[in-house]
């Protein structure tokens, strides 16, 4: 089976926000960034888990700059087999998706494995566009994905509830919470990483369709009005009449 | 301008953020809505009280496959001549969108928190709710997912007229083995009042106090991630970065200590009450209402005056 599994970068979830160039930008001074826990924990360690109970290999595919070369090196040392880099900004959604299908077109893969969102955009656009670029289904929010021959079984996670789902193969997947559970590089890992291969491919220099000119924080929040913890009717009278919530 | 709407019609009901994304539309212009499945001509046509002119209806198929819905709504674009296309950016809306994006070449504002701004650029929520962004879309049709709970549905109009149509959807590439929809609770992503606790409870035997609050109130439950990862509640009730993300009017936060990871999740709710014992929790920087005290005293006082003032109003 050959499984091609996306990674991006995002900011450590602790960072904090802030924004330079009259606002245009993310200042990116000081962040630390981390590989986006969907694509780590849940796409790339049941992409693994799926290598090694039926054979086959795991690919990632990012799209990026050099920058990005140390979260792909942490994906190999989880244990992907080797790494693709598109090299080129990723601005957009509709630009990631077409690099990443092109490049997919010629790999023939059974499966590409995404996370569900990527923590700093929360875009969740990134595989509904893969699959509709290379016309197969999209099993989006998936928290369990089984194959068995040229088919797989899946939970998605529906409005109000978990649908079981199956579909042939090849499948584009965005993975959540359940899929798999973390798993940390330990030092051989580290190591064989290391010489594993990181190919750096062209850009195919796919459209723009968006672009972010300008960002803003919210207000600050005025402070918080304390209320006497004997007196709930107090908090109830506020919630109703200040508030208008209940 | 020609707006289309698309509505999930799959559930019981037409759920509120389809009534938003009508709203929405409305503003931008003369809306048609699009639909699929088995949903009742009545329920269809009270979208016009909304704003909706007219609601285009495809019986031929029911159910949420991606593929299928991207055909319906690129046919239904089509036949309007429609220049912006709105969803809702709930789990439908997520999976059909981007596909739409893709199929009409359209580019796709996912997370819209308001209408566009003088200068036609889209606010949308990014960073985990940390931050606000406006993306500007280079291309003439656009497609706009709505946030639920990002604005109120407005009723302006009367009864659209429903018209059945051919999306030319084809098959579905996906089989539905089973659908699980626990009853009786309310799912969070659509709870306008959440009551969620924390690690301050101390283990699972103690949420009782809760429930009870989120009972006498109409409310959803909710949770921190390690109450989640301990298995003290399930992982549905997980909210924050790595959780769900919700916006409710009302959340009310009872022995949490306000990690920035669970404020990604919560911060667009409208009201945030926090009960905790600490008064240096992190929390009471977000919330709008506080209470320094324990929950195990402060939860059961709460749902006493909530029982009161729900029976004299
Ligand atoms: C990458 C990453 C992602 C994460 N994602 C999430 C996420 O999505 N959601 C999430 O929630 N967390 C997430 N976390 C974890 C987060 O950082 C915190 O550890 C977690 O939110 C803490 O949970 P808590 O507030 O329940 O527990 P604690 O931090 O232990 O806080 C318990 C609170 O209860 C109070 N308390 C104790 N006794 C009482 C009492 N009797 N009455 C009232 N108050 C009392 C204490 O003062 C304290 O403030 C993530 C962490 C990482 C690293
Ligand atoms: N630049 C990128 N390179 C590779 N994969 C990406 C990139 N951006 C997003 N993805 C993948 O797409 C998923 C959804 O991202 P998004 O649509 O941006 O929320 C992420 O979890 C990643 O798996």
């Amino acid at each position: 089976m050959k499984i091609l599994v996306c990674i991006s970068k995002a900011p450590d979830t602790t960072t904090k926000i802030s924004f330079t160039d009259g606002d245009t930008k993310f200042d990116t001074n000081g962040v630390k960034y981390i590989v986006n826990p969907y694509d780590e924990w849940y796409a790339l360690v049941r992409g693994l888990e799926l290598k090694e109970a039926n054979g086959g290999t795991v690919t990632t595919v990012t799209v990026g700059t050099a920058e990005d070369e140390a979260t792909i090196r942490k994906a190999l040392a989880i244990g992907a087999d080797d790494a693709v880099r598109i090299d080129t900004d990723a601005e957009d959604a509709f630009q990631v998706a077409t690099e990443i299908a092109n490049f997919a077109k010629t790999g023939d893969y059974d499966l590409i494995l995404l996370g569900k969102e990527t923590i700093d955009y929360n875009g969740s656009q990134v595989g509904g566009m893969i699959a509709e670029h290379l016309d197969q289904p999209f099993i989006s929010l998936a928290s369990k994905l089984d194959v068995e021959g040229n088919t797989a079984t899946l939970d998605k996670e529906i409005t109000g509830g978990v649908q079981t789902v199956k579909a042939d193969l090849p499948l584009v997947v965005s993975c959540a919470k359940g899929m798999a559970e973390q798993r940390i590089p330990n030092m051989r890992g580290i190591m064989a990483a290391r010489s594993k291969p990181l190919k750096v491919e062209a850009s195919s220099s796919a459209d723009k369709l968006t672009s972010f000119v300008k960002y803003q924080l919210p207000a600050p929040k005025s402070a918080v009005k304390l209320i006497d913890p004997e007196n709930m009717d107090e908090l109830v009278d506020l919630l109703h009449n200040e508030a208008k919530v209940i | 301008m020609s707006v289309l709407v698309y509505i999930d019609s799959s559930g019981d009901k037409i759920a509120k953020n389809a009534y938003e994304a009508v709203t929405y539309g409305k503003k931008l212009g003369d809306v048609t809505a699009v639909t699929n499945g088995k949903a009742s001509e009545g329920d269809l046509a009270e979208l016009g009280k909304y704003g909706a002119d007219k609601v285009l209806v495809d019986r031929s198929f029911e159910g949420i496959d991606d593929q299928q819905l991207t055909k319906l709504v690129a046919t239904a674009a089509e036949k309007t001549g429609a220049t912006t296309i709105v969803f809702s950016n709930d789990l439908v809306g997520k999976a059909v969108a981007p596909r739409l994006s893709v199929r009409l070449n359209a580019g796709l504002v996912s997370g819209a928190t308001d209408l566009p701004k003088e200068d036609g650029t889209i606010p949308v929520n990014v960073f985990s709710g940390k931050a606000f962004g406006h993306v500007k879309v280079s291309t003439d049709k656009k497609i706009i997912a709505l946030l639920p709970n990002s604005l109120q549905p407005e009723e302006t109009g009367s009864e659209a007229a429903v018209e059945e149509f051919d999306g030319n959807a084809g098959d579905s590439r996906v089989e539905v083995l089973d659908t699980k929809l626990p009853e009786g609770e309310i799912p969070l992503p659509e709870a306008e009042l959440v009551v969620s606790a924390g690690r301050g409870l101390k283990g699972p035997e103690n949420w009782g106090i809760v429930t009870d609050l989120a009972e006498t109130l109409g409310a959803a439950t909710a949770c921190s991630r390690p109450v989640a990862d301990t298995g003290w509640r399930p992982h549905h009730e997980h909210v924050g970065q790595t959780g769900v993300a919700i916006r409710p009017n009302l959340y009310i936060a009872a022995g949490i200590s306000g990690a920035i990871q669970h404020l990604a999740g919560v911060n667009g709710s409208k009201v945030i009450v926090v009960i905790n014992t600490d008064e240096e929790a992190p929390f009471f920087k977000a919330a709008d209402y506080g209470v320094v005290g324990d929950a195990f005293e402060v939860l059961p006082r709460l749902n006493e005056a909530i029982k009161k003032f729900k029976a004299s109003n």
